[in-house]
């Protein structure tokens, strides 16, 4: 399962090397794991050690992330996070950190805007009832907008680096294949049927059974306003379809890299694996993977393990020997035998994360860890220190 | 308000990795347990319902898994094939190769599609009482609303056909809370309670369905009373951790650094909780369950889940 290093790459030794060295990366995992924490770490830490100007593209950040980055309220446009956030964390960039938000509806919109003919048919789509629903509702289309927008900034050139959080998808490589998918729906011989003058798809035999079929569920009429629907987004057809595979190549271009991003945890962590096999099949750059909200290592001690013990068999002889500096003996007996068995049993979960890591079958360029946080990330030192953690 | 398992149809959502499944998986074993004669569908087929029950990968025909309790993975083709030989009786065999791509572009094109034959089939064993209950491992917040709105979806974009005659029944069954509910799964942190009251919000808002219960995962247990928390810094100055090391045999730092994360992180989730407690409706149940301190996966993890989920119940 190692990836096949491409001619020409030099492997990094961190994520400070590989940032330094790629103009995209794109961080992906299943949901929870801390995808877009992650992002804005990487990005604020890059924007902070490297210079230049670093763009983290969120999908749904946490309020108070939102709030930390002066994210809160906008859409689509790129805004500067205030250099205030970063003086208050006591720390001066040598670059500038940009955000935005990623708005499906708007992106959308935006694309039928660029691609469509004229004004007439541009307002047409944008009236048209499934395309509203398509652009605000099909799941799949979030997938494909993100990757789009991506094209769009990198294209502008206007950053020198850009950190992308992925939606949540149902499956983590939807949004890989999303352009394919994109571009595979806007050929397809079914959409030609679709868009043939209605009377004509009786008497063609290849799409006769569909319809039939097709009618008798849907009914002709919401027929008719698919075909419409493609009759209209048909004359986008060849900007679309060109932009499609523009987006693809972006993915595979060598200043594209992925990091996977997990918890020790069984769930994400096979979807994390299945994740790196989707990239090595279609030889994408796998630049890191980070295992999020990884239990401290002094759990993991054998002495503090036999010192736990002894608290919790001798609680009241320890308590005891202590005397009355740390308190009533009977609640210090108490306070001994809980946190004791506390660490005992969070030692039991650290445990299955060290196997579970162990397990972890694959060799990218660098794996970073980062502990676990006992309060949340909610301002740009919070992130620093996050991103400290993966730096290398 | 209904008993949780005397509903017959319920849909179990959260924000991904706050446990979903697993709830979702021991909600259907206790309903099992207690004489239901139980479904639990996947919909995401991530294998995660299989792993749970450590059987072989689920299929769209259901397959009993544990005394009275039937699992299955949701596949819209199959439902489509299903749809159509129940109300067309067209002998699909031959023709669901094309026919299948063809559904798949027009459900790309058009949404509710898909969602209105995975609600629809679920809805179609309820109302021929195929099961006692049916427990669905539904979408991911920002997916769930989308599902569970579906039929009134169609009746804006479908006028006439088969489709469209078939949400009126889904919307009865969907609509009345004696029969089918919407479970939300949470941990106590920032993003899962977010979501979950946004989601309990715009499912009020936006689709019929009644909130069964909220569901509060991995809750950590509470160390210490206030008093005892005086004594736990007390312990914690150099000078006692050193007495306390030596007494104990070794350095206690690992042991007082390891019970002050767990103190911190449960202080920090009780803020969240607060939040999550308040913006939820009184009437609706809070179900607590506890943080698993084990290392077992599969079964033996689920028999935990479905014990606290029984306390938690009354049953």
């Amino acid at each position: 399962m190692s990836p096949r290093p491409r001619p020409g790459d030099a492997r990094a030794a961190s994520i400070d090397q590989l940032l330094a060295a790629k103009e995209i990366a794109i961080t992906c995992g299943s949901g929870g794991v801390g995808k877009t924490t992650t992002a804005a770490a990487a990005a604020a830490m890059a924007a902070v050690r490297h210079g230049g100007k670093v763009l983290v593209v969120t999908v749904d950040p946490a309020r108070r992330l939102a709030d930390a980055l002066g994210l809160s309220g906008i859409g689509n446009q790129e805004r500067q996070v205030p250099p205030d956030a970063f003086a208050e964390a006591g720390v001066k960039p040598r670059g500038e950190l940009w955000a935005a938000m990623l708005d499906t509806k708007q992106s959308w919109d935006a694309l039928v805007h660029r691609h469509a003919p004229d004004k007439e048919t541009e307002a047409r789509i944008l009236d048209n009832p499934l395309y509203q629903n398509i652009s605000s509702r099909f799941v799949q289309s979030h997938d494909y907008i993100a990757m789009e927008r991506l094209y769009e900034l990198h294209s502008a050139a206007d950053y020198d680096l850009i950190v992308v959080d992925t939606p949540p998808t149902r499956n983590a490589i939807d949004f890989l294949e999303a352009p394919q998918r994109m571009s595979d729906f806007f050929s397809s011989r079914l959409l030609r049927w679709l868009i043939a003058p209605y009377r004509s798809r009786l008497v063609n035999m290849a799409s006769r059974p569909f319809y039939q079929v097709a009618d008798r569920i849907l009914g002709s009429q919401f027929l008719e306003d698919i075909a419409e629907f493609f009759i209209l987004f048909q004359t986008m057809y060849e900007g679309f379809v060109e932009r499609a595979r523009s987006v693809s190549r972006l993915l595979r271009d060598r200043r594209t890299t992925f990091l996977v991003i997990s918890t020790l945890e069984a769930s994400p962590l096979h979807e994390a694996e299945f994740f790196i096999d989707a990239l090595n099949e279609r030889r994408l750059h796998l630049g890191a993977v980070v295992l999020n909200r990884v239990l401290p290592d002094y759990l993991l001690d054998e002495q503090g393990t036999r010192v736990a013990e002894a608290m919790e068999r001798s609680a009241g002889d320890i308590a005891g020997q202590l005397g009355a500096g740390a308190g009533e003996t009977a609640s210090v007996e108490r306070v001994l035998a809980e946190i004791a068995a506390s660490f005992l049993n969070f030692q039991v979960v650290a445990q299955r994360e060290a196997e579970q890591r162990a397990e972890l079958a694959v060799s990218p360029e660098v794996i970073a860890t980062v502990p676990l946080f006992d309060t949340d990330i909610a301002d740009m030192s919070g992130l620093l220190r996050l991103g400290e953690s993966i730096w290398g | 308000m209904v008993d949780l398992l005397d509903r017959r149809l319920l849909f179990v959502s959260g924000k991904g990795g706050v446990g979903k499944t697993t709830v979702a998986a021991a909600l259907a074993l206790l309903a099992a347990d207690h004489g239901k004669r139980t479904l639990v569908c996947e919909i995401d087929a991530k294998g995660d319902l299989a792993a749970s029950y450590e059987c072989d990968r689920l299929r769209y025909a259901p397959r009993e898994v544990h005394p009275r309790l039937w699992a299955m993975s949701m596949d819209t083709e199959e439902s489509l094939r299903e749809y159509l030989s129940l109300n067309l009786r067209i002998p699909m065999v031959g023709r669901i190769g094309p026919l299948a791509r063809a559904f798949e572009f027009v459900a790309t094109a058009a949404p509710g599609v898909k969602e209105i034959l995975t609600v629809g089939k679920l809805a179609y064993d309820v109302r021929e009482r195929r099961y006692d209950l049916v427990v669905v491992d539904a979408s991911a917040t920002g997916h769930i609303v989308g599902q569970l709105a579906a039929p009134q979806a169609i009746n804006t974009l479908v006028k006439v056909g088969l489709v469209r005659q078939q949400t009126g029944w889904m919307l009865d069954i969907l609509s009345d809370p004696a029969v089918t509910g919407l479970c939300i799964v949470a941990t106590p942190e920032e993003m899962p309670v977010a979501e979950t009251i946004d989601l309990a919000h715009r499912v009020r808002e936006e689709t019929t369905v009644d909130l069964a219960a909220v569901f509060v995962n991995r809750v950590l247990p509470e160390l210490f009373t206030r008093a005892e928390e005086e004594v736990f810094d007390r312990l914690c100055e150099p000078e006692t951790a050193g007495k306390l090391g030596a007494a104990a045999g070794g350095d206690a730092g690992p042991i007082l650094a390891a019970a002050r994360l767990a103190v911190t992180m449960r202080r920090t989730r009780s803020g969240h909780l607060e939040r999550l407690r308040q913006a939820v409706d009184p009437s609706v149940p809070m179900l607590y369950l506890p943080y698993l301190f084990t290392r077992a996966h599969g079964q033996r993890a689920l028999r935990q889940v479905a014990a606290a989920l029984a306390a938690e119940l009354g049953l």
